[in-house]
């Protein structure tokens, strides 16, 4: 299978190679239109800021090809949120793939001790994809994370930090994005991965 | 909801880890990647890699140590030592190291934690704080503890959270190697006053002590070393101890 990963200014990157050669599969690391059009399955991972990876995105006509992509997407981290319309985070628009999903800060209240970023393993609720064959609901997965996606439509998972439920992993058609790192979460992460290679996908 | 976290500590030199350990079953009881691997599957929920070597040569090693860290394991982890400037920074990272800890190159150039955050995000950056209290009063050193630099650890940490530090990592000297407990004291004011997560370093000797650490000194993390590699502490037995205190851990 032909499965490329989407290279752009974000880090991390290399994490999601390193995992899917654990997993078997040989991907390749392109930021070639014509490459991302013909795989069968696209990963968008990376940590970033919103605002530099999406200008990055547009000056190298990435976003209209991500947007434009039939088979099925992993965004991951950054890649999730910049799959949304919009982010806080230098109030970004975005690829607008899933429309009215708006990229949030946490806040913290007064008095209220929250550490942010949101750095550490939690847990995955309200699993409902077959992204999560055989993860149940409260496996563990290893968040980094300032920003989230509100809970809501499209959200497939869900988690709890700091009294905000928000979506941890979202899909809309062949779309999915996961906030959490599968690339860094163990042998849980693994499967998510592996689940979304083989997605049955018409 | 999110979880305590364990992490174990590796000394490395030249490319070997310096301390033994107790494990049985492995190939190579000195291999960084072989032990790393061990806790990983033991439910280790981080990883840190202190390169210890002096030598250029040594550094090479170590660089291409995490390389093979970062192909081989699938949980995070952070490389310290050595670490100067946005050049190292930048090598590790290019290596596949998630996040780097820098000590004293951040006490000698303030400005290198912010270079950090703004070039690779503060969630790479972790700053290592070495720190002795003598009559109430917590002093950062430098150079692996031996050089006291004045500067007090809250005001210090302050500082490093200000500039855009992604977490602090602080070692006790008067703990570390006692294997009386942590910091418990220090830990709080540290975790109550800073808005990144604070990484306990230094005393730990009994399971109590990690339970400690995390109700007591409000600690995100808890990182050891002697009492993983000489096996007196074993991770899951030690998850399930806290698990039993009402502490959440991943397991």
């Amino acid at each position: 299978m032909k499965v490329a990963v989407v290279k752009y200014n974000a880090g991390n990157i290399r994490s999601v190679v390193n995992a899917l050669h654990r997993i078997g599969v040989e991907p390749v690391l392109t930021d070639d239109p014509a490459v991302l059009r013909s795989a069968e399955r696209v990963v968008f991972p990376g940590q970033g800021e919103a605002s530099t990876t999406m200008a990055h995105l547009r000056q190298y006509g990435l976003d209209e090809v991500i947007r434009s992509l039939s088979c099925p997407v992993l965004g991951i981290c950054i890649g999730q949120q910049l799959l949304c319309e919009h982010s806080e985070e230098g109030d970004t628009a975005c690829l607008g793939v899933f429309p009215g999903l708006r990229v949030q800060r946490f806040r913290v209240a007064a008095g209220q001790r929250l550490k942010v970023p949101h750095i550490g393993w939690n847990t995955l609720d309200d699993v409902s994809s077959p992204l999560f064959d055989g993860v149940p609901a409260g496996s563990f997965v290893y968040f980094v994370h300032s920003y989230y996606v509100p809970d809501g439509a499209h959200a497939i998972a869900c988690t709890t930090y700091g009294g905000t439920t928000y979506a941890s992993a979202i899909r809309r058609g062949n779309f999915y994005a996961t906030q959490f790192h599968p690339e860094k979460s163990g042998p849980v992460g693994e499967r998510i991965l592996s689940n979304f290679i083989h997605l049955c996908h018409d | 909801m999110l979880a305590k976290r364990i992490i174990p500590c590796l000394d490395v030199k030249d490319g070997r880890t310096v301390k033994g350990t107790n494990f049985v079953n492995l190939r190579e009881a000195g291999d960084p990647v072989e032990l790393g691997r061990a806790y990983s599957l033991q439910g280790a929920d981080e990883l840190v890699f202190l390169d210890i070597t002096a030598s250029h040569e040594g550094r090479k090693t170590f660089t291409d140590m995490v390389a093979r860290v970062a192909r081989e394991l699938s949980i995070p982890f952070t490389v310290g030592g050595g670490i100067n400037e946005l050049a190292d920074v930048a090598r590790m990272l290019d290596a596949g190291a998630d996040k780097v800890s820098v000590n004293s190159a951040a006490l000698r150039n303030p400005r290198l934690v912010g270079d950090i955050a703004s070039h690779f995000g503060s969630q790479v950056c972790v700053v290592a704080i070495d720190a002795r209290c003598a009559d109430g009063n917590w002093e950062c050193y430098l150079n692996g503890g031996r050089v006291p630099t004045g500067r007090g650890l809250f005001d210090w940490a302050h500082e490093v959270a200000d500039r855009g530090a992604g977490e602090i990592l602080f070692t006790s000297m008067n703990h570390d190697g006692v294997k009386q407990g942590f910091a418990n004291d220090a830990l709080a004011r540290l975790s109550d006053e800073l808005p990144i997560p604070v990484i306990a370093s230094g005393g730990a000797g009994a399971m109590q002590h990690f339970a400690d650490a995390f109700t007591i000194g409000r600690a995100d993390a808890a990182l050891a070393a002697s009492v993983f590699h000489f096996g007196e502490i074993a991770i899951p037995e030690l998850k399930q101890y806290l698990r039993a205190q009402g502490i959440c851990v991943r397991i």
